[in-house]
C-alpha cells in the first residue's frame, strides 16, 4: 500500500486511517461531524496528496487536451483552471478531472482521482498522436485542501502571493511558507471555499508547510480532515463522486455534466453525447431528501409508489450541515423533476422521500 | 477501550447486563468508535420475540450502516426512545445512556455462551 508524504503526521495526530485507492489515508481524526463542521465554519485541511497530476507539454497539448476531455480548454487563459470529463468512447465517463492552464498554448496540468491513474494514464496516452510530452508527476507531489470559509485568511499569512483576492477556478505560483514553485488555486470540493496547495515534495517541506498551516489557522479553529468528511460535504453539496455517481457506464449529460460539454469543439463522443442531449437522456442524477426515517446508501433500490424500479441510490448519508438523510441517484426521466415524490427501498422497508434540486446545502 | 467487567459481551460488539429475566443491550465502546458518528438506531422488531443471533435492528453511522444481532432469543420488550433524538449517546455513553434495548429473555441458559470481559478484550484487541 502507497502512502502520502504526510503519513507519519497522520499517525502521529491518530486518525483512523483505511486504504483508499491503494493509499493507506485518513478517513477521520477527531469524528466526521466535528471535521465537516470546521470546514463549514472555519478551516479545514485536508491531505489529499493520492490524487494524480499529468503535466502535458509542447505546442500540441492543447489540441490533445481539447479531444479527450469535455469541456472547452481553449477557454482557459494562464492561471485558470477548469473541471471537465473524459468521455470514454462509449457515452461514458473515463475520469473527472481540474484542467490548469501553466502556460496557455503550451504547459497544462491535469488532475485526476487517485483510483483512476493508471486508467487515465493510458487513455491520455493512447490518443496522443502528435508526440505531446507528458509526466506522470503524481507520486512526488504533494497535495493539501485547506477548506472553509477562513482558508484564504489564513493561507495569505505564509505568502506574499495574492490568495485573498484569487477568484474561483483561478490558480497562481511561488514561494510559500519559504518553499518554491507552490501552486496555490481556489479550488476544492467542499463548497464552502478555500485553495488547494500543490507542491513538489522534498525533504521535510511537507512537515515545515503542514506545521505552518496549523499554526495559520490556529485562531480559526483548524482542524485536520479526513476523507469521510470530504464525503459528506461534497455530497451536500451535489458534486458528483467518481465510481459512486459517475462512472464508465453513466454519460454526463445523465449526470447533470452538461455544463462541462462543450459542442463547440470536437471531442470524444461528441456525436453521441449532442444526440443524448437532443433527445434528453432516459434518466438523470437527482438529489433526493428522506421524508421517512432511514439513510439511503449506494445501490439501494428507487422505486415510485406501486413498488416499480425507477431507479438506484448512487450516494447518500446523513448530511451534518442539515441534520437529515440525502442522498443522490440516477431515477427514470419522467420521476426525476424535483419536487417528486420517490421510495428508496432500505433494507425491506419502502420509505417516503421527495426529489430536491442540488445543492443540498446553501451558505446563509 | 472501555470494557466494564461486570458486563457480558458478543463477538458482535454488543454488552449484555442481564437482570433477572430481564438483559439490557447495547453497543461496545469498541463498536461505537469503530462506527464513528451514530445518527439513527433503527429498531423494528419492538414488542416481537426474536431468536439469538437474529437481526433485531440496525445501527446507522454517518459512513456506514450495521445489524444489531440478538445475543439471546427473547422478546424485545423495551427501546431506549432517548436515542430517537439523541443517537449520538451511543458514541458519548456506550455503556449508560446509550444502552439500546431490554430484552425479555426466553431461554436464560444460553447466556452460558456469552463472552466475559476478558474473552472480549481478547478478541478485539
Amino acid at each position: 500500500m502507497k502512502q502520502t508524504p504526510f503519513n507519519d503526521i497522520h499517525v502521529a495526530l491518530g486518525a483512523k486511517m483505511a486504504e483508499f485507492a491503494g493509499y493507506n489515508m485518513p478517513i477521520s481524526y477527531t469524528g466526521i461531524k466535528d471535521e465537516h463542521e470546521a470546514v463549514r465554519k472555519g478551516i479545514g485541511m485536508f491531505d489529499v496528496s493520492h490524487m494524480g497530476e499529468f503535466i502535458l507539454k509542447g505546442e500540441n497539448a492543447l489540441d490533445l487536451i481539447q479531444r479527450v476531455t469535455s469541456n472547452d480548454a481553449a477557454k482557459l487563459t494562464k492561471g485558470k483552471a477548469q473541471y471537465s470529463c473524459f468521455p470514454n468512447g462509449e457515452g461514458g465517463i473515463v475520469d473527472d478531472l481540474l484542467v490548469y492552464c501553466v502556460e496557455e498554448n503550451k504547459v497544462y496540468m491535469l488532475v485526476v482521482n487517485a483510483s483512476n491513474i493508471e486508467k487515465d494514464w493510458n487513455w491520455v496516452q493512447k490518443h496522443n498522436t502528435q508526440d505531446v510530452e507528458m509526466h506522470n508527476t503524481s507520486d512526488k507531489t504533494a497535495l493539501l485542501a485547506v477548506q472553509g470559509p477562513k482558508a484564504v485568511q489564513a493561507i495569505q499569512k505564509l505568502t506574499d502571493l495574492d490568495i485573498v483576492n484569487l477568484d474561483y477556478y483561478t490558480f497562481v505560483k511561488g514561494t510559500f511558507c519559504g518553499v518554491d514553485n507552490v501552486l496555490i488555486s481556489a479550488t476544492g470540493y467542499t463548497g464552502s471555499g478555500g485553495v488547494e496547495i500543490y507542491f513538489e515534495n522534498e525533504g521535510a517541506d511537507h512537515e515545515k508547510i503542514w506545521n505552518a498551516i496549523m499554526e495559520a489557522g490556529e485562531e480559526f479553529g483548524i482542524k485536520p480532515a479526513g476523507l469521510a468528511a470530504r464525503d459528506t460535504l461534497r455530497l451536500e453539496m451535489g458534486f458528483a463522486l467518481y465510481g459512486n455517481d459517475i462512472d464508465d457506464s453513466t454519460n454526463p449529460i445523465e449526470a447533470g455534466l452538461s455544463w462541462i460539454t462543450k459542442f463547440t469543439k470536437d471531442f470524444t463522443d461528441r456525436a453521441l453525447l449532442e444526440k443524448v442531449k437532443e433527445e434528453k437522456p432516459s434518466r438523470r442524477l437527482v438529489g433526493f431528501e428522506m421524508i421517512d426515517r432511514g439513510i439511503p446508501r449506494q445501490h439501494y433500490k428507487i422505486t415510485d409508489a406501486d413498488g416499480n424500479e425507477i431507479g438506484e441510490v448512487t450516494s447518500g448519508t446523513q448530511s451534518p450541515s442539515l441534520n437529515k438523510a440525502i442522498g443522490m441517484g440516477y431515477i427514470k426521466r419522467e420521476h426525476a423533476k424535483s419536487g417528486t415524490e420517490v421510495f428508496i427501498s432500505v433494507r425491506d422497508k419502502n420509505l417516503k422521500a421527495v426529489t430536491v434540486k442540488v445543492p443540498f446545502y446553501k451558505e446563509d | 477501550m472501555n470494557i466494564p467487567a461486570d458486563l457480558k459481551y458478543t463477538k458482535e460488539h454488543e454488552w449484555i447486563k442481564i437482570e433477572g429475566d430481564i438483559a439490557t443491550v447495547g453497543v461496545t465502546d469498541f463498536a461505537q468508535g469503530e462506527l464513528g458518528d451514530i445518527v439513527f438506531i433503527d429498531i423494528d422488531t419492538l414488542e416481537q420475540d426474536v431468536a439469538k443471533d437474529e437481526v433485531f435492528g440496525t445501527i446507522e453511522a454517518v459512513k456506514t450502516v450495521s445489524d444489531l444481532f440478538m445475543p439471546l432469543s427473547g422478546n424485545v420488550a423495551e427501546f431506549n426512545e432517548a436515542l430517537e433524538g439523541e443517537p449520538e449517546k451511543v458514541n458519548s455513553d456506550p455503556y449508560g445512556d446509550g444502552w439500546m434495548v431490554k430484552i425479555k429473555i426466553s431461554d436464560l441458559a444460553q447466556a452460558d455462551d456469552l463472552l466475559d470481559a476478558a474473552a472480549y478484550e481478547a478478541l478485539v484487541s
